[in-house]
């Protein structure tokens, strides 16, 4: 398994103890036979109180997945169970019923233009059924929680993008959800407010321990809030588990280059394109070195010199933060390193870092 | 008053005219709406693919309102006099004309209604859905409210339309202001009885299509505006 210290911020001690907040098993989906499934036996669980992140390409499927989970589309194969409830099973009022423990929201934030704000948030306790008195004293919490105490009284029209957003989550947190469905919840938006809507997701996920899975295509949110991440491509889930992991180690060549933006997995095509298979009589090996947690604050190249006459060659390279954690890839080329790769990458494992020989470069002259 | 160059007679018909033009356009509106609105909301949520998918349904009550919509006003008002007198029990008089007049006009209101519920972004209906609403809540809560400028401008265009179709409810001796031009105006060759009925008839559309904008406006709350209103 993973053989990387847990942080402590995406891992509390008693998460295996918990009861899965949603379980997908053997998902599948098909709208068109003729087109094929859209979700492809899928299989998934989300713990309680985690952010799960599910990432891929646009048309990969991920949002007929979160669909799935509140079931405003019907699985073709498979069940999904939230809160140990198979929400596949249900229809009519218990599925309405089960729909309210589960909050979703919108990339268009789907506001009712003829609703205030208040009104807006108001309208899944409407629906509920609460009494009018009820219902006014729920809503001041629910707009103190997001930071629109004083737009109460505005349409949506008269809002930002940013201010729509927190509107829409208070209405998903209306009914006191265990789940929140994001469905490219900050894509409409500019980064300083993608920044401030993620930032209030994590608030509300850690004081109300809300589970919370969000749906991007956009990595960077992944990268700053999700615990837990699955690449979705082609309706198929080709790699899943703890984010920093995931992006520390992608399995899949797709998750990979789908990765690169991020973490400097690969390299840039000049590089690229110089690298050999087999090294030769006037060749530099290559070495891929990822760094994470503490390690990324070792002096590596300064602690190779000093111990192997070699002279490392930065080709390409990248340090980011997943959650709190440091993550960084360094591709370096070794001078006069081939007759000593072996001790050197020895030498590294011993240290804890994860270093692959990726190829050979020729010298240059 | 500014009927003063009609003899008093005329006046006094021009005011009775008037009355029966607007019980016929209130009375007819009324039913209309409330026939039509429901008859609107079928037809959008029958469609297949949205909350409440009936296509066969919607089929044959679209396929209904289209049949009374391509019936010439003049021709309704003649088949369905036996219908008229079992609603009303005379087949002539204004409140007879009330009936061909509600039964002509709702699928013209009951389309315009349901083109402005179609226009509800999915998006909305599906935010409603996952928090558990019914498809009645639904319509209540979300189609209606937001389709409700659209709506407004759709009973505008069904006013007007009512009152054009009223100038021919003397076909079946209903009265109001058309019956009285052909009579006067027309047949007995007073064309300054035709002017006024007609310059009546022009100020109340206008005075119909300017409250209705309005109207329209006031419930629109898609476009951010000052705040002065409120
Ligand atoms: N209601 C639908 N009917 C038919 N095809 C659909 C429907 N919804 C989505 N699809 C198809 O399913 C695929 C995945 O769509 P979607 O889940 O929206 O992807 P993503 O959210 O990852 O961009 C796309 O090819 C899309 O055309
Ligand atoms: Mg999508």
């Amino acid at each position: 398994m993973n053989a990387l210290p847990q942080s402590a911020d995406f891992a509390p001690p008693e998460a295996a103890a918990k009861a899965p907040a949603i379980r997908l098993e053997r998902l599948g989906k098909t709208f068109d036979p003729a087109v094929g499934p859209v979700l492809d036996d899928i299989s998934l669980t989300v713990g309680q109180g985690d952010i799960y992140g599910i990432i891929g390409r646009s048309g990969a499927g991920k949002s007929t997945l979160v669909r799935c989970i509140n079931r405003l589309e019907r699985p073709t194969t498979g069940r999904v169970l939230v809160a140990d409830r198979d929400i596949t099973a249900l229809a009519g009022a218990e599925l309405r019923s089960a729909r309210r423990d589960i909050g979703m929201i919108f990339q268009h934030f789907n506001l009712l233009s003829s609703r205030t704000v208040a009104g807006n948030v108001a309208l899944p306790l409407e629906v509920a059924g609460l009494s009018r008195a009820e219902i006014a004293g729920r809503i001041p919490p629910l707009l103190d929680l997001v930071g629109l105490a004083d737009k109460a009284a505005s349409y949506p029209s008269e809002l930002s993008g940013g201010q729509k957003q927190r509107v829409g989550i208070a209405r998903a947190l209306a009914t006191n959800p265990s789940v929140l469905l994001c469905d490219e919840a900050t894509s409409a938006l500019d980064p300083e407010t993608t920044e401030q809507i993620l930032s209030l997701l994590r608030d509300i996920n850690r004081r109300l321990g809300l589970t919370i899975v969000l749906i991007t295509h956009e990595m960077q949110v992944v990268r700053d809030i999700a615990s837990h991440v699955a690449v979705l491509e082609r309706g198929r889930l080709i790699e899943e588990g703890v984010t920093f992991d995931v992006l520390a180690f992608p399995k899949s060549a797709v998750a990979r280059s789908f990765l690169s933006g991020l973490v400097a997995h690969e390299l840039p095509p000049p590089v690229e394109r110089r690298l050999r298979a087999a090294p030769g009589p006037d060749t530099d090996p290559v070495l891929r070195i990822v760094f994470s947690g503490d390690y990324a604050h070792q002096p590596v190249i300064a602690d190779l010199i000093h111990r192997f006459p070699v002279e490392p060659n930065i080709l390409f390279g990248r340090i980011d933060y997943v959650g709190d954690r440091p993550l960084g890839v360094l591709t370096l080329a070794l001078g006069n390193g081939e007759a000593h790769l072996s001790a050197i990458v020895g030498h590294l494992a011993a240290l804890g870092l994860h270093a692959e020989v990726i190829g050979h470069v020729s010298r240059l002259p | 008053m500014f009927l003063g160059f009609l003899s008093p007679a005329l006046a006094s018909l021009l005011l009775d005219s008037l009355t029966q033009t607007a019980v016929m356009v209130s009375v007819s509106a009324v039913l209309a709406l409330v026939l039509g609105l429901p008859l609107g909301v079928l037809l959008v949520v029958t469609t297949p693919g949205h909350i409440f998918a009936r296509p066969l349904l919607n089929r044959v009550v679209g396929t209904f309102v289209n049949l009374i919509r391509s019936t010439p006003f003049i021709i309704m008002m003649v088949a369905i006099i036996p219908l008229t007198r079992l609603l009303v029990g005379t087949s002539v008089g204004t409140s007879a004309a009330i009936v061909p007049l509600t039964v002509a006009i709702t699928p013209l209101f009951a389309r315009l209604a349901e083109t402005a519920m179609r226009e509800v972004d999915r998006g909305l209906i599906e935010a409603a859905e996952a928090i558990g609403a019914t498809p009645f809540q639904i319509i209540v809560k979300v189609i209606i409210p937001e389709a409700l400028p659209g709506i407004v401008a759709g009973v505008t265009v069904t006013l007007v339309s009512l009152v054009g179709y009223s100038t021919m409810a003397g076909t079946v001796g209903g009265g109001g202001l058309g019956d009285l031009g052909i009579r006067y105006g027309y047949q007995r060759f007073m064309p300054e009885v035709m002017l006024v009925v007609v310059a009546i008839l022009v100020v109340l559309v206008q005075v119909i299509q300017l409250a209705g904008d309005r109207a329209a406006f006031a419930v629109n709350h898609r476009l951010a505006r000052r705040r002065n209103s409120r």
